[in-house]
């Protein structure tokens, strides 16, 4: 029996139909724009002003505060202007404009395809790496890294997880990143594993990919503590607190981070980063996105420069289809509908998907028929309905006691409702509405 | 260009209402085709009445009390009246039939707001309006004959229930009978393998989940045991229980109902436990010979209250 979560879960069509695709890199284009708020947290602030010229890996914005991130810049060129751009969250945010001029490195930067395995460096050198080089999750969530892996006072860490279940549909960005970079990947999970003073770790990959888990299974034969653990495919693996429960089955209480059960959840495509971070490096100026969609000529896995526009990618893959209706930033399940496709790739785009116009309708929505199928599949083990019927009442006291703040905004219930109710819309405006009224009681 | 744009997530598994409806119809066609064979002409006859009759005072209601588009394919109305004449002798007169269904339907289903929306089954306010209102005809059943092309005219005789109510030491059909379905009763609980065939179907397809059915199965079969393991020669044994009346039919197909039953698997357990426990008590001291269709419409009564007392199992537990 594979391991996996104990509460809920779908299985929506796998259709990774870049599977298998090699790595392309992809050119810097003529001009980049890079978000100064690719992460959560406090956005960075720019170190660069219009016409200065900037080379690859060069700083461009710096960390502002705890919760931030370092920004370099992916392209050799010109700062042409610092404005606000519109970016994947849909809102029109401060950008560094560079128009772009040959390919010069900073020459602090290892630049060639050697492989390193040992370096000497320290757990407080490995963060430091880490926090210079801007990373930050790269499954989506787009936490700095370095604030994860400095754990409160008084918790310690027991064992590294990293995230490779990759278990939204079409996207095959770490599986490809597994199969073409595997001793990176372990190495940088090494990395991790002596920043946070671990001796186990865990892989955890969806049992979709075979080919990946066989291979890394072979390699990490020469790692020391590291296992690779085949997974059921089953949607959502790859949340934080449903892939901790599958791997060491401790479920994080409410509101409690994973270093509450010793647990630290890092993504298979930071574990990369780390590695070049530390090993080479290079700072977090590229990464691989996965463009895709049934309609789509040729789906690929692209190496692309941060702050690349989507349509480049798009192109890249074939051209925009005949009767596209919508293009999602990261995958189906959680991904973000965007409203043009000049937005550039930041640090967590881990997919662009393509729907047609057929796909990307909604069905009309009928009344609940108290089916339950929404809190069968409800991976948090909450009641979907009851909090859709809370948040269109108002009814806050309601939506609370039931739990709304534990939603992880997974989609399993939208996706599975018979009824074709847009249970997770209500859900988030009713969780922020409740996470704000807590705020205001605590204050 | 015209992109969508909406909150996540953008794909859709593809159930509907009306899939899952259809489900459940088709689970119940073994159940009918085994109708067919021991009651013949009667039991296609009340089974197109009923499901006819709710068809049409669906539409009425719809388009004329409430003005709104009717929703006659969406598979409820049907499964109502297949339910409702699965519940009803196969001689019943054509007259009751249409009353029964203008009460599940007008009563039951529209007067809550329609489907999803109605705290009884509607098929299970339907049959017990008959029962009460009708009990003569509605307590004398058919004898099974083969492909019989009799309709009210046939020869009737009692069910296993009334047959240990009463007491007279009249012997009772044989397993093999109660099995296939070769005995008097309401024209859809007879077969017991064709409505276990039509339980599983269900899981099968993911339509319901085994909590409800098992439960009320597994109460009934307890109950039932330990008042057998009493006193034997008072008691009926708890597999006769199981095979008779409408339990089967009531367990799999009319306390599964969604709209009617709670949402939370634990919930779900409460409630079957209560079918259970409220059935074999009607059976065993109260005056009905049956007790099914009140111990569902008693626990309907209650799924309100279990959800909201009794969560789903909450992550991080607590």
């Amino acid at each position: 029996m594979l391991k996996t979560f104990r509460i809920g879960g779908i299985h929506p069509p796998e259709n990774k139909l870049s599977a298998g695709k090699k790595i392309t890199p992809l050119a810097p284009p003529e001009q980049v724009i890079i978000p100064l708020s690719q992460h959560i947290g406090a956005p960075a602030a720019a170190v660069v002003k219009k016409g200065d010229p900037v080379r690859v890996g060069s700083l461009v914005g710096k960390a502002n505060g705890f919760v931030s991130a370092n920004i370099h810049s992916s392209v050799s060129g010109k700062v042409s202007k610092i404005d606000d751009a519109l970016d994947a969250s849909g809102y029109r945010r401060p950008a560094i404009f560079i128009d772009v001029e040959g390919d010069e490195w900073e020459e602090s930067i290892d630049r060639t395809e050697t492989f390193v395995r040992e370096k000497a460096v320290t757990a407080e050198q490995i963060i430091q790496r880490i926090t210079e080089a801007g990373i930050v999750g790269l499954g989506g969530a787009t936490f700095p890294t370095q604030v994860k892996l400095t754990p409160p006072p008084g918790s310690k860490a027991e064992i590294l997880i990293i995230n490779a279940a990759e278990c939204e549909p079409y996207l095959t960005a770490d599986h490809t990143l597994m199969l073409e970079k595997g001793e990176e990947v372990l190495t940088g999970t090494s990395l991790l594993m002596k920043a946070i003073h671990v001796t186990k770790a865990v892989i955890g990959i969806e049992n979709n990919k075979k080919d990946a888990i066989s291979h890394l299974q072979r390699l990490a034969a020469n790692y020391k503590g590291i296992e690779v653990m085949a997974l059921k495919t089953q949607y959502p693996q790859g949340g934080e607190k449903q892939l901790i429960d599958s791997i060491i089955r401790r479920q994080v209480k409410s509101g409690a981070l994973p270093i509450s059960v010793g647990a630290v959840v890092q993504n298979v495509g930071t574990a990369f980063a780390v590695y070049e971070a530390v090993m080479k490096n290079k700072p977090l100026i590229e990464r691989i996105v996965t463009v895709t969609g049934k309609a789509v000529t040729n789906a690929s896995n692209f190496r692309v420069r941060i702050g690349t526009p989507i349509q480049k990618l798009i192109d890249a893959a074939g051209g925009l289809p005949e009767g596209t209706g919508k293009i999602i930033g990261g995958g189906p399940m959680m991904g973000k509908a965007l409203i043009s496709t000049d937005v550039p790739v930041a640090k967590g785009s881990s997919g662009v998907l393509i729907l047609s116009e057929e796909e990307a309708r909604r069905k009309p929505m009928m009344d609940c028929i108290r089916c339950a199928k929404c809190v069968n599949v409800c991976p948090m083990g909450i009641n979907p309905t009851t909090l859709m019927t809370a948040t269109e009442f108002t009814n806050w006291e309601l939506a609370e006691k039931n739990h709304i703040t534990d939603c992880i905004e997974c989609g399993s219930c939208t996706y599975t409702c018979p009824a074709n109710r847009p249970l997770l819309d209500y859900i988030r405006l009713g969780k922020g509405k409740v996470m704000g009224i807590i705020r205001s009681r605590k204050a | 260009m015209n992109l969508y744009v909406s909150p996540s997530p953008h794909i859709h598994s593809g159930d509907s209402i009306s899939k899952n409806m259809y489900g459940v119809l088709i689970a119940l066609i073994p159940a009918f085709l085994v109708s067919l064979y021991f009651f013949g002409l009667g039991a296609l006859v009340v089974t197109l009445v009923s499901v006819a009759s709710c068809l049409l005072f669906e539409f009425l209601i719809q388009k004329f009390l409430m003005k709104k588009e009717p929703t006659l394919w969406d598979g409820s109305a049907i499964l109502t009246g297949v339910l409702l004449a699965f519940n009803l002798p196969s001689n019943l007169p054509v007259w009751i039939i249409v009353i029964g269904a203008l009460v599940a339907i007008g009563i039951g289903k529209m007067s809550f707001g329609g489907l999803g929306n109605n705290i009884f089954n509607p098929a299970l306010v339907g049959r017990i309006f008959l029962l009460i209102s009708f009990p003569a005809q509605m307590t004398t059943w058919p004898v099974p004959e083969v492909m019989s092309m009799n309709y009210t005219d046939v020869e009737t005789g009692a069910t296993i229930l009334t047959l240990i109510k009463d007491g007279t030491g009249a012997e009772l059909p044989s397993y093999v009978q109660m099995l296939t379905g070769d005995r008097a009763g309401s024209l859809g609980e007879v077969g017991a393998i064709a409505l276990v065939l039509g339980l599983l179907f269900m899981l099968w397809r993911k339509i319901i989940t085994w909590h409800i059915p098992v439960s009320i199965l597994a109460t009934v079969a307890a109950f039932t045991g330990i008042m057998y393991a009493v006193d034997p020669t008072q008691y009926a044994n708890p597999l006769v229980h199981l095979l008779s009346g409408g339990l089967l039919l009531g367990a799999i197909f009319m306390a599964t109902d969604y709209v009617t039953s709670p949402l939370s698997k634990a919930g779900m357990i409460v409630y079957g436990i209560g079918i259970g426990l409220l059935t074999s008590v009607i059976r065993l001291w109260g005056s009905y010979p049956e007790g099914m269709s009140f111990a569902i419409f008693i626990m309907n009564a209650f799924t309100p209250l279990i959800n909201s007392y009794i969560k789903p199992k909450h992550f991080g537990g607590n």
